[in-house]
């Protein structure tokens, strides 16, 4: 078959994969265009993913959420009211770094849990029991900010999460030489299980893509990766923000696409019922998806903070929403069982893009809520329009 | 010259992947029954989309005369307001709403800007009086049985003047009492000069009712038989249908020949807190290995309820008794522990909580028994692609690929997916809830092949049923149930139709 004739058929098959990168390159470059190429610089980029990270984290939990068929809208003041313990922690308290943080997370997984014990064990609405947890984390915020409003955190370790780099060893030609090793190692990982994977595949007999369509496919991601990460290395490397949220992304990628877990969170989204009656504890599920939930607004909040380097009375505004915006964007369906982990990064990145490449241009902050209205409302019916072609 | 009310001519349409219609011709006279039959994925219910509008003009090729004018609906109401009135396969009422108010859902009887209550309740008596159903207007859906459902959708296409109703498969999920009425009542409608197209994999019914039959088969139309010439007869619709003759739908099998009893139940009583009754009653049974136990019974009779007291207790009844499988007494708690003991259970309602509907083949066959390809807890997609394929070929599922979504696919390919997905956890008691319904003749003889299959490999089977024919040509024994009781046990030279229908109405 002709390479092209192969691509095209490909990129129609999973257009609605391929949907949001394709529209995320669009906003890349429009802003990229319209701001002289300041946008794409690497000074730009690096401080874009950075503000996306305490999103993205949440978007990724909050994904699953909706798998399920329900909806967690205490994350926001969760995660405010997490990064002010945060902070109690490492000022008036004096506790360490490494046991703050540890702390904190195993928190947020309780009040994961316990969102989770109310909606599976006591059956009340998810909406409900979460928007009343978002009232009194919202309320335990403004007690533990207490009567200044605002905790400074002065531990640098601490701050670094949100603001530092990875130490570069030596610099080449300008360039950050451990960020350029990293995006080597990450490239050549995904060379070799995307060639682990085609073997597998071919032993087992089945069609693959023909040779040069693999080798096309192979170059042009590690040219994208190759791409951000020489950004990247232009100006400080790569962040301990991007680093966390690369992490949760492979874990959780790998736990929703290839475990036995996985595979029954999207099971109880598409059919509880029928999940039930096939030996999949939908109580168990429920519960682990919230718990998660609980433990991604802890590092959310400890991004957050970190970022601002104190905590404050409105951190966690608002932030359940940017979630559910950027995990509607990345192709979440509310109907249940359908929605990716990777679209709920690109949904993140998307937002954050398109608040910071706004902000440069100058753009005011109506049209800014607006245009972001625009693109979620956008989003979905793009969603829901290819579903219905292939109906 | 005969007058047509609707001719479909040459009427194809494709979904992506799929050719579900190829040149379709189809002729209903006026004031006749006309079944339309054909396997699992013929594309009957495609047709009646077209028909109806649910596939606006415009997504299918072909011309849809009706009452001798071309017609092009771009929506359901379109052909409503010309008087062809659709039930589907799938039941679309409301529960929790009255009968009158489902009556005139969408069609609400109006005094100026507001519903006139009244009225509607009084054209609603009266529709039910048409249709022979005996409830107050005031009735709630979801007291009422399946068979009273359906009869309120008849009232409800009734209300909007048809001149042409189409039913697909109404009596998929009715027992015979209740088809035997619906069927009065559409031969009714028919001395009143309503014409009707029938879906039905009932060839009995088709037998009694029809004054013509026509045959899909691949999507094409095969041939229309008609009964004044004595055309429709049992072996002709089977021979069209599936293109070669079935010689003996059950097919023959010995009883077994041991004694080996692999579950048995003694006083097992289950009540259901929220109903607040008992819905087994002390009932005793045994199953031995090798052996297939017909459980016949009225809707309602508490068979379904049996099976899932068995298979885990999902819906959490407080159960006494005893169980003992393969000799040992169990509790199970879980229906995650009634798959480890190797129980399986193949819902009667694919739909609602067998399928995974938005999910593709593969993933369906695989969902209840991960492990099995996943060994670590990661797992090996290529292997549930092998798996898939598997039961895909053995079960002859038709399916454009196994990444089709089994939404998609027709009644009884989802039926056979579902039952793939069953025999994946490898069973050795494998309990049937209507393994049959909806599904053709054909498949069904398929999946009796199956089930016979499994039988010399050593399952048991409790199969749920309530259609008389295929308990009494499987079963080795048959329990009947009439309110959560066990009212009798047949040998198989005991049990006839008569036999198991005054156990079951006792
Ligand atoms: N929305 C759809 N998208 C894709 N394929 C479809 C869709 N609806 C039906 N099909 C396919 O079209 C074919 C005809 O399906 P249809 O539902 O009309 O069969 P049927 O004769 O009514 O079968 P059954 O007796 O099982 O109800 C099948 O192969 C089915 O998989
Ligand atoms: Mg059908």
């Amino acid at each position: 078959m002709n390479l092209l004739t192969e691509a095209r058929t490909i990129v129609k098959q999973n257009i609605r994969d391929y949907g949001m990168y394709i529209a995320l390159v669009v906003i890349l470059l429009t802003f990229a265009v319209l701001s002289d190429g300041l946008f794409l610089s690497s000074r730009n980029v690096s401080n874009m993913l950075d503000s996306a990270g305490y999103i993205a984290v949440l978007a990724v939990g909050m994904t699953l959420v909706i798998v399920i068929r329900h909806i967690d809208l205490s994350v926001g003041f969760a995660a405010g009211f997490l990064g002010a313990i945060a902070a109690l922690f490492l000022t008036n308290m004096g506790v360490s770094v490494w046991i703050t943080i540890p702390v904190v997370l195993i928190f947020g997984i309780m009040i994961g849990l316990f969102n989770g014990f109310l909606v599976a064990k006591i059956g009340i609405p998810s909406f409900v029991a979460t928007l009343a947890a978002m009232l009194i984390f919202r309320g335990a915020l403004l007690e533990a900010t207490g009567a200044s409003g605002t905790i400074v955190i002065n531990n640098d370790a601490f701050n670094a999460i949100g603001t530092g780099f990875i130490p570069s060893i030596a610099e080449v030609g300008g360039l950050h030489l451990l960020t350029l090793l990293v995006g080597l190692a990450g490239i050549l990982f995904y060379i070799y299980s995307e060639l682990t994977n085609r073997k597998d595949k071919q032993k087992y007999g089945f069609d693959v893509m023909s040779f040069p369509m693999f080798v096309a496919k192979l170059l042009f991601v590690s040219a994208i990766i190759g791409y951000v990460v020489w950004i990247l290395a232009g100006y400080n490397g790569l962040s301990w923000t991007v680093v966390i949220v690369l992490l949760v992304v492979v874990v959780y990628h790998f736990l929703s696409s290839k475990t036995v877990l996985g595979r029954h969170i999207y099971a109880v989204g598409s059919n509880p019922e029928a999940a039930h009656l096939s030996g999949i504890n939908v109580q168990k599920i429920t519960l682990f998806v919230f718990g998660s939930m609980g433990f991604l607004a802890a590092l959310s909040g400890i991004l957050f903070t970190a970022r601002l380097q104190s905590a404050t009375t409105t951190a966690g505004t608002l932030f359940e929403l940017d979630a559910i915006a950027a995990a509607y964007v990345g192709g979440v369906s509310s109907a249940g069982g359908v929605g990716k982990v990777t679209g709920a990064i690109v949904g993140a990145v998307v937002m954050a893009a398109l608040s910071n490449g706004m902000n440069l241009l100058g753009v005011g902050a109506s049209y800014q809520y607006m245009i972001r209205g625009g693109v979620l409302a956008a989003a979905v019916i793009f969603d829901v329009m290819t579903r219905r072609q292939r109906a | 010259m005969t007058e047509y009310i609707l001719e479909m001519r040459n009427i194809s349409k494709e979904f992506p992947g799929v050719k579900a219609l190829t040149d379709v011709n189809f002729q209903v006279e006026k004031g006749e029954i006309h079944c339309l039959v054909g396997e699992n994925g013929a594309g009957k219910s495609t047709l009646m989309k077209v028909l109806s509008g649910v596939y606006p003009y415009g997504t299918y090729t072909g011309d849809i005369v009706y009452n001798g004018n071309v017609q092009q609906f771009k929506e359901i109401n379109d052909s409503v307001a010309i008087g062809i009135g659709i039930i589907y396969q799938e039941l679309a009422l409301f529960p929790d709403l009255t009968v009158y108010e489902n009556i005139f859902a969408g069609n609400e009887v109006r005094k100026g800007p507001v519903i006139d209550w009244n009225k509607t309740i009084r054209q609603s008596s009266e529709l039910l009086q048409k249709v022979k159903l005996r409830v107050t207007p005031e009735t709630l859906i979801k007291d009422l049985g399946v068979g009273k459902q359906q009869l309120v959708e008849i009232a409800k296409a009734l209300s909007k003047d048809v001149q042409l109703l189409i039913l697909d498969e109404p009596t998929a999920a009715l027992n015979e009492d209740d088809s035997e009425n619906l069927l009065n009542l559409l031969k009714e409608l028919k001395a009143q000069g309503i014409s009707c197209i029938m879906i039905s994999h009932k060839l009995k019914e088709v037998i009694e009712i029809a004054d013509k039959a026509t045959v899909l088969r691949d999507g094409k139309t095969i041939c229309t038989l008609d009964a004044k010439k004595g055309e429709i007869t049992e072996t002709r619709i089977i021979k069209n249908m599936v293109g070669r003759e079935i010689e003996d739908i059950y097919p023959k099998r010995s009883h077994p020949e041991n004694d080996e009893v692999v579950l048995s139940l003694e006083n097992w009583t289950a009540y259901d807190a929220q109903l607040g009754r008992n819905v087994v009653k002390n009932a005793n049974i045994s199953l031995k290995k090798g052996e297939i136990i017909g459980i016949a019974g009225l809707m309602g009779s508490g068979r379904t309820e049996l099976a899932l007291s068995i298979f885990g207790n999902p819906k959490k009844y407080k159960v006494s008794g005893e169980m003992k499988l393969f000799g040992e007494s169990k509790t199970l708690k879980h229906t995650s522990e009634a798959i480890k003991e190797r129980i399986a259970y193949v819902t009667e309602d694919r739909k609602g909580d067998g399928l995974f509907l938005l999910q593709d083949i593969k993933s369906n066959i695989s969902a209840a028994h991960l492990k099995g390809i996943a060994p670590k807890g990661v797992l090996n997609l290529n292997e549930e692609v092998k798996v898939g394929a598997r039961y895909k070929d053995s079960l002859y599922i038709k399916a454009s690929s196994l990444e089709q979504v089994v939404g998609k696919l027709s009644g009884g390919n989802q039926q056979k997916v579902s039952l793939g997905k069953w025999l994946f956890t490898g069973p050795k008691i494998l309990i049937l809830d209507e393994p049959t319904r909806g599904i053709d003749v054909g498949a069904k003889f398929e999946i009796y092949t199956i089930m016979n299959q499994l039988i010399s490999e050593g399952l048991s089977i409790i199969m749920i049923s309530s259609e008389l024919g295929e308990v009494l040509g499987m079963s080795d024994r048959v329990y009947v149930m009439a309110e959560g009781e066990i009212k009798g046990e047949l040998t198989s030279e005991q049990a006839t139709q008569e036999a198991i229908m005054e156990l079951a109405t006792q």
